[in-house]
């Protein structure tokens, strides 16, 4: 049981790698970008790859009417998801002291991995359908009006994860390293749990 | 099966590639070819001669990257047309739109080349330039005063300390008005050791040795052990004024100059030699506020070298000798007596015995003479006609270029014995191997400038390009790999490998550091401001348009200054600037820069204006219109963009 609430707080402890790292990424390449443009999205603001590279997406946006990128300010969820991660974080980590301590039961593991995983389809929810108004809410005196087969206008909508062309730019969008961490760290949290199971399980048949 | 056959055969042939004989081997082809989207390993700074300017090359493909304006106006980008640029090309004689660039050479650490700048000279007015390698812009150029045909340069010793400019012209020193025909005794020959910040590169002549009236034609700096000293090749010891070609040729030997310039500097900073007033231009580009300063040095530092014992030497060189050439360790000076079968090489010890011994055939002008055979090293017997240049490959080797013979020889140091010897199409001037001028050549590549080039390409005409043909040397015989044409003269050239300048090669200037006092950093920044007959127009580029593009307000008999900043933070995003009648050159601005056009109109009119650069697919839209009125109108300055103006 020990084990496990270590891992658990272990678990916890690793969603704090996303105040350092980026959570997601989405890279633009192009034949006139073969160093690929980029954005890092962090829980606390979207920045550039490289120094100039939202201006230059800006830049290139404008064509096709896209707004800018948003500021940190400009979207409630870059205040509200750092308090989130903090607080799920330690949450997780008194839960595991708790476990540590035989106070709580290892099913409080898995509790915080189902709320948890709420959250992150909530959040990956809220983020899609950013992405959707981003590619999709468009300038009607755009330059260039691109439109589908059936006549509707194109959406420059890039994708939730994996690969998309869009007109020339090849478009990548994947977690980054504060993603994975979390997804490690929310892993173990689950292992915690089997291993806290487990545990349990063989004292109760001993 | 068949993919095992492809491996068996692959793997055969990287063997055959191996040794000497195999057929690969002997693909000169594969050699110099480098592949669409990958680099060369070497860049080669070739110098433009009369262009002016410098060409930058890739090796081994002898493909042009770019050519950087120096000495020479340049409508390409504006250099020298603009108000940012046009105080590069100021001198004392005025502003001279044009050039003769000669010897580049790159700076160097501790005997190293470390590709932080490209010096050069120019001959007809004489100058040094300073390039910087991480914009590939002339950042800086100082007039030489006192010094005419400015040929013995541009060389840097081997920590840069200094970056030496001898003259090929002696003249009267002070200027003065005298006649020609009493040349000899009263002319003479300045010799400039410019000193080099270390952080900035910023010149500063330190002092001028004037020398007796010969001609100094080449020179290079000691290394290693002979570092201090400095070598300069005279001809026309004989001070002849008038058709030199006879006259100056009938000594059976010249000399080579050597100058310990570490005793002369000691003497110097010790406040030594005077103080002489001079008129010569100090111009200085900003990378930040992207615009040159031009100010007049009103003095220098002359030093008589008979002031300063054991300061200099004469060592006799047969023949009007031309290059002047250290190998790698400091040991050897070649003389390559342009007139003489031979090729002369002293050695530094031997001369330095002899000045201890002082063993002196006689003086000049109060400067010692050496004993020739004193200062012998040794003597390549008969190597070709006409010696010019020698460079060095590091592995004891020496490579001389033969004007008349047209071809280049390849021999021992030491043994003095020529090894292989190649043809050049056709008379070819100067050689460079990579790191040539240092202590560390990187003896992979040589390539011949070759004066004369006939038959070698598709005939464009009577003129046509000069050429320049790659050599392999990385085996015991050459073998010539490339023959690339180079624009203008290539006198000379400086080359190194690619790895140090390509990292540090600048993408872009930031906006954010752009003090340009007449920058508009955004939209919101820019105006038209009028002051008095002057209209100054503070203007942004970025795709795909001009803002302002609607101006209006200007009269006939205004001067009216465009301001043009690219606000584009973006690699190889450039826009140009060009408005219809301009009697002047476009702008072409590179990302976060500003540049500077004046226009005087002289017609009444609505004249466009365009980006000259195709910068983006709605590059065509990107243009403007600026109203010209009667000079006596009272058309209101006005400026708009996105709006009809009012």
């Amino acid at each position: 049981m020990k084990k496990a609430s270590i891992i658990m707080i272990i678990g916890s402890l690793l969603l704090l790698g996303l105040f350092k790292f980026p959570l997601w990424n989405i890279m633009l390449g192009a034949p006139q970008y073969p160093e690929p443009l980029g954005m890092n999205i962090h829980i606390d603001g979207i920045k550039g790859v490289s120094e100039f590279d939202l201006q230059n997406i800006d830049g290139l946006n404008h064509y096709i009417g896209m707004k800018t990128i948003p500021k940190a300010e400009e979207m409630w969820e870059f205040a509200v998801f750092p308090k989130v991660i903090l607080g799920m974080a330690f949450l997780g980590i008194i839960i595991g002291l708790m476990s540590f301590f035989d106070k709580v039961s290892y099913k409080f593991f898995l509790g915080w991995f189902i709320l948890m995983s709420i959250l992150g389809v909530l959040g990956m929810y809220d983020f899609n359908n950013w992405l959707a108004d981003y590619g999709g809410n468009l300038d009607s005196h755009a330059i260039i009006k691109v439109t589908n087969p059936d006549g509707t206008p194109m959406s420059y909508k890039p994708p939730l994860i994996g690969f998309k062309k869009l007109l020339n730019f090849d478009v990548t969008s994947l977690p980054h390293t504060g993603g994975y961490l979390m997804f490690i760290g929310m892993s173990l949290t689950l292992f915690a749990f089997w291993l806290g199971r487990k545990t349990s399980l063989k004292k109760t048949t001993s | 099966m068949l993919v095992i056959l492809l491996g068996f055969t692959s793997c055969n042939n990287g063997n055959q590639s191996g040794g000497k004989s195999g057929a690969l081997s002997n693909n000169i082809a594969e050699k110099v070819y480098v592949a669409p989207g990958e680099y060369d390993s070497h860049y080669a700074f070739i110098s433009g001669g009369y262009s002016g300017n410098v060409t930058v090359y890739g090796l081994p493909s002898g493909r042009m990257f770019k050519e950087i304006p120096v000495f020479s106006q340049f409508a390409t980008s504006g250099y020298g047309y603009s108000e940012e640029t046009k105080p590069m090309l100021n001198t004392s004689h005025g502003f001279v739109p044009w050039g003769d660039s000669h010897h580049p050479d790159i700076s160097q650490s501790k005997g190293e080349l470390d590709g932080r700048w490209v010096f050069i000279n120019e001959n007809n007015t004489p100058r040094i330039a300073r390039i910087s390698l991480t914009t590939f812009e002339t950042e800086e150029i100082i007039e030489v005063p006192n010094s005419a045909g400015n040929h013995s340069s541009s060389f840097v010793t081997e920590n840069t300390e200094y970056v030496v400019a001898g003259t090929r012209f002696s003249v009267p020193i002070p200027q003065r008005d005298m006649p020609i025909k009493d040349y000899k005794g009263n002319f003479q020959g300045a010799l400039s050791f410019i000193s080099v910040a270390p952080e900035t590169g910023n010149m500063d002549i330190k002092f001028q040795v004037l020398m007796p009236g010969f001609n100094y034609d080449l020179s290079h700096p000691g290394r290693g052990k002979s570092h201090g000293w400095f070598f300069f090749t005279t001809y026309n010891t004989e001070e002849a004024s008038t058709l030199l070609e006879v006259n100056a040729s009938q000594n059976d030997k010249d000399f080579i100059a050597a100058v310990n310039w570490k005793k002369i500097e000691e003497y110097v900073n010790n406040g030594g030699g005077k103080m002489m007033p001079a008129n010569y231009a100090h111009n200085l580009y900003d990378e930040h506020t992207h615009t040159a300063t031009s100010t007049m040095k009103k003095e220098v530092r002359v030093v008589n070298p008979i002031d300063v014992p054991g300061a200099v030497y004469f060592i006799p060189t047969p023949k009007s000798p031309h290059g002047c050439d250290v190998d790698p360790s400091g040991e050897y000076i070649v003389g390559n007596g342009k007139l003489s079968a031979n090729l002369t090489v002293h050695s530094f010890t031997k001369m330095l015995d002899a000045i201890e011994k002082e063993k002196f055939a006689g003086e000049a002008y109060g400067i010692p003479i050496l004993n020739f055979e004193d200062v012998l090293a040794g003597v390549v017997e008969q190597p070709g006609l006409g010696p010019l240049h020698t460079e060095f490959d590091g592995k004891g080797n020496a490579y001389t270029t033969f004007f008349i013979s047209s071809e280049v020889v390849k021999w021992k140091i030491g043994t003095w014995e020529v090894i292989d010897r190649k043809p050049t199409y056709y008379s070819v001037g100067h050689l460079t191997i990579p790191g040539g001028n240092s202590g560390k050549p990187q003896g992979k590549y040589m390539f011949a400038m070759n004066k004369i080039t006939k038959d070698r390409y598709l005939p464009t005409g009577p003129e046509m390009e000069h050429s320049a043909q790659l050599y392999d040397i990385s085996g015991d015989k050459m073998e010539l790999l490339l023959d690339f044409p180079t624009h203008g003269e290539p006198h000379y050239a400086a080359a190194m490998e690619a790895s140090i300048i390509k990292e540090q090669s600048q993408k872009i200037y930031k906006l954010a550091d752009n003090k340009h006092p007449y920058a508009a950093k955004s939209d919101a920044d820019t105006k038209v401001v009028r002051n008095g007959n002057e209209v100054h127009i503070y203007m942004t580029t970025i795709r795909s348009h001009f803002s302002p593009d609607n101006i209006e307000g200007v009269k006939v008999g205004d001067k009216v200054y465009f301001h043009v900043t690219n606000l584009e933070q973006d690699f190889d995003v450039p826009h140009g600037f060009a408005v219809l009648g301009q009697n002047n050159s476009e702008l072409l601005i590179m990302p976060g820069q500003t540049k500077s056009s004046v226009w005087e109109p002289k017609q009444v009119g609505v004249w466009p204006f365009y980006c000259t650069d195709f910068c983006s697919a709605l590059h065509q839209e990107m243009q403007g219109y600026i109203r010209v009125s009667a000079a006596d109108s009272d058309v209101p300055i006005k400026w708009s963009l996105g709006e009809d103006i009012e």
